[in-house]
């Protein structure tokens, strides 16, 4: 190919990455630019910038609140899981290395069965009897480990898979380690890695989880999607503040992520 | 960690005769207590996974009036519900299609581009795959409701006569643009299979970009492509948040009409719910046995 045609295959190229960014960025940029406006109505353009919303946004009980509920039920879900997921995934790999087939499709479920259908059962089952959680934030906590379930399983299988799990048990072994020392203190601090990563990229999404939280819990242990919501009718440039401050946070823990994870390579 | 459990491995006051069964009972011990350690994670799985699952296939068969398939027969014989199936297979599919060509269309050019550019954009698509739900929805109407600043700008422009975010092609929109970033995070590896050189040498037979992508280019993509469509489909037929906070649950698609005879004020219906719910499982299991069916004929890349 000659230089003569290369380049306008070369702008062609730039011009749709340019716009994929910008279909991409406008949603959010609009939210932002809403979220700084005095007011904002009718018009293309606001009408002045200011910072009031975010003030009344960040001094508002309720969502400070709801901020906090959100961080604790995020935070409880993911130490929650990998409590029960690291201990399964050595057990798995390194003494029934073929269970890892069948986990494989168990941890499809929770792509598969939307949390709308979840939810119809989980309402049923614990709106009361043995375990009654609905409305508490216990229910969250479950079922929000059943969605980073998926995502962490793989991205660590991939990292144990990458650290040579036998060799190193056995070189520890061999050392005068026991299984358990040799898990804590050898196999673990190298997993740290894979593990901070699908920590953070799985707070981000359960950070904006909502169907689970509305239908639930709803108002009784009100999360901040749950709060988004139910402040439909308050001014939108306070939502817009709101949806904002949320999406910085998402950013921040999946810009961690990224970080972590080019460290890697 | 404990004691009891640290020493399990080795026991060192064994007797010298037994020294076989002591190399062997430490390992059944300890493929035991490791079975032990299962035990915590299928009861948390089972309880909030599995457990509902069953009482939705269960309870989707009971009736008022005992055991049976009158759910279902109530559902396929209802313009209602049949309508909320229609809406939400016709959304699924048009957002999916939208998107998976965006998608196409992004990733094929950001591998095109320098790196710099790239790795910034692949970055924030990564990113606004977590800008979905309530708060996607929420920055749809400030930029396309009825008096968004896009809307406006558009209809100033003569684009537009008017555009309604609220129904069926304002939805498909909506649901286009949290299909792309996913689209693209899975698109993006799938281009690592169509090699340069196979362009070069298509060039070099005297083939056209159309016979290259006619002939070498989507047949390569092929498996690619399908498997990413079946995940964007089963994506936009399970969403809930973004209709939910978009309509006040006013627009009739399965989701919704699943949370609304659960957790509605008007009607409640568990059984009836879980019949709709098995509904949306099972289209789901139906696209996805339709995309092993059209895998089996496609062309493979041998690897």
């Amino acid at each position: 190919m000659s230089r003569a045609e290369a380049k306008p295959a070369a702008l062609y190229h730039r011009t749709v990455v340019y716009v994929l960014f910008l279909i991409l960025l406008l949603p959010l940029a609009g939210t932002l630019l809403y979220s700084l406006s005095t007011s904002w109505s009718a018009t293309i353009l606001p009408d002045g910038l200011t910072f009031k919303w975010y003030l009344q946004l960040w001094s508002d009980e309720r969502f400070l609140r709801a901020f906090g509920q959100s961080l604790l039920v995020c935070f409880g879900a993911l130490a929650l899981a990998v409590v029960l997921i690291l201990p399964l995934l050595f057990v798995v790999h390194y003494h029934f290395p073929r269970l890892d087939a069948l986990m494989n499709i168990l941890i499809l479920l929770p792509f598969a069965v939307p949390p709308v259908v979840s939810s119809v059962g989980l309402l049923q089952l614990y709106g009361s009897g043995p375990l009654p959680m609905i409305g508490t934030p216990w229910i969250l906590i479950g079922s929000y480990f059943t969605i980073a379930l998926p995502f962490m399983y793989r991205a660590i299988t991939n990292n144990l898979q990458a650290i040579n799990l036998r060799d190193l048990m056995d070189a520890a072994h061999l050392l005068g380690a026991s299984t358990w020392k040799a898990a804590f203190l050898v196999v673990l601090p190298n997993l740290r890695k894979g593990l901070m990563v699908s920590l953070f990229l799985s707070f981000s999404f359960l950070f904006g989880e909502f169907v689970f939280a509305n239908l639930l819990v709803g108002t009784r242990y009100e999360t901040l999607q749950v709060y988004l919501n139910n402040m439909k009718n308050s001014s939108g440039h306070f939502n817009s503040a709101l949806v904002i401050s949320y999406f910085f946070f998402v950013l921040v823990f999946t810009w961690a992520a990224n970080r972590l994870n080019k460290d890697k390579t | 960690m404990s004691a009891t459990l640290e020493q399990s491995p080795k026991i060192p006051g064994e007797a010298e005769p037994a020294a076989v069964r002591a190399r062997t009972t430490p390992r059944l011990r300890g493929k035991w207590l490791a079975a032990l350690c299962l035990l915590p994670f299928a009861v948390f799985f089972f309880v909030f996974q599995i457990a509902p699952l069953l009482w939705v296939a269960i309870h989707s068969l009971n009736t008022a009036d005992g055991w049976g398939l009158g759910n279902f027969q109530k559902i396929f014989a209802s313009k209602f519900y049949l309508q909320a199936i229609k809406h939400s297979l016709q959304i699924s599919f048009w957002s999916s299609l939208f998107g998976i060509l965006i998608a196409i269309l992004g990733s094929y050019s950001l591998r095109q581009v320098d790196s710099k550019l790239r790795d910034f954009v692949m970055a924030f698509s990564n990113m606004t795959s977590n800008f979905a739900g309530v708060p996607l929805a929420f920055a749809f109407i400030i930029l396309l409701g009825f008096n968004g600043a896009l809307t406006l700008l558009l209809k100033k422009l003569g684009v537009i006569e008017d555009f309604n975010l609220y129904s069926k092609t304002g939805l498909i929109v909506l649901y286009t643009y949290f299909q792309i970033p996913l689209g693209v995070l899975l698109l993006y590896p799938a281009f690592d299979a169509l090699r340069e050189d196979w362009r070069e040498s298509a060039a070099l037979l005297g083939a056209g970009t159309w016979q290259f992508w006619r002939h070498i280019g989507l047949p390569v993509l092929t498996p690619a492509l399908l498997g990413t469509f079946v995940i964007l489909l089963a994506n936009a037929l399970g969403a809930y948040a973004t209709v939910y906070y978009l309509t006040t649950g006013n627009f009739n698609v399965l989701p919704i009409r699943i949370a609304g005879l659960v957790a509605g004020d008007i009607s409640l219906d568990p059984n009836l719910a879980s019949a709709l719910a098995m509904v949306l499982v099972g289209l789901m299991a139906l696209i996805t046995v339709v995309h092993q069916l059209l895998l089996k004929r496609s062309y493979h890349v041998a690897r």
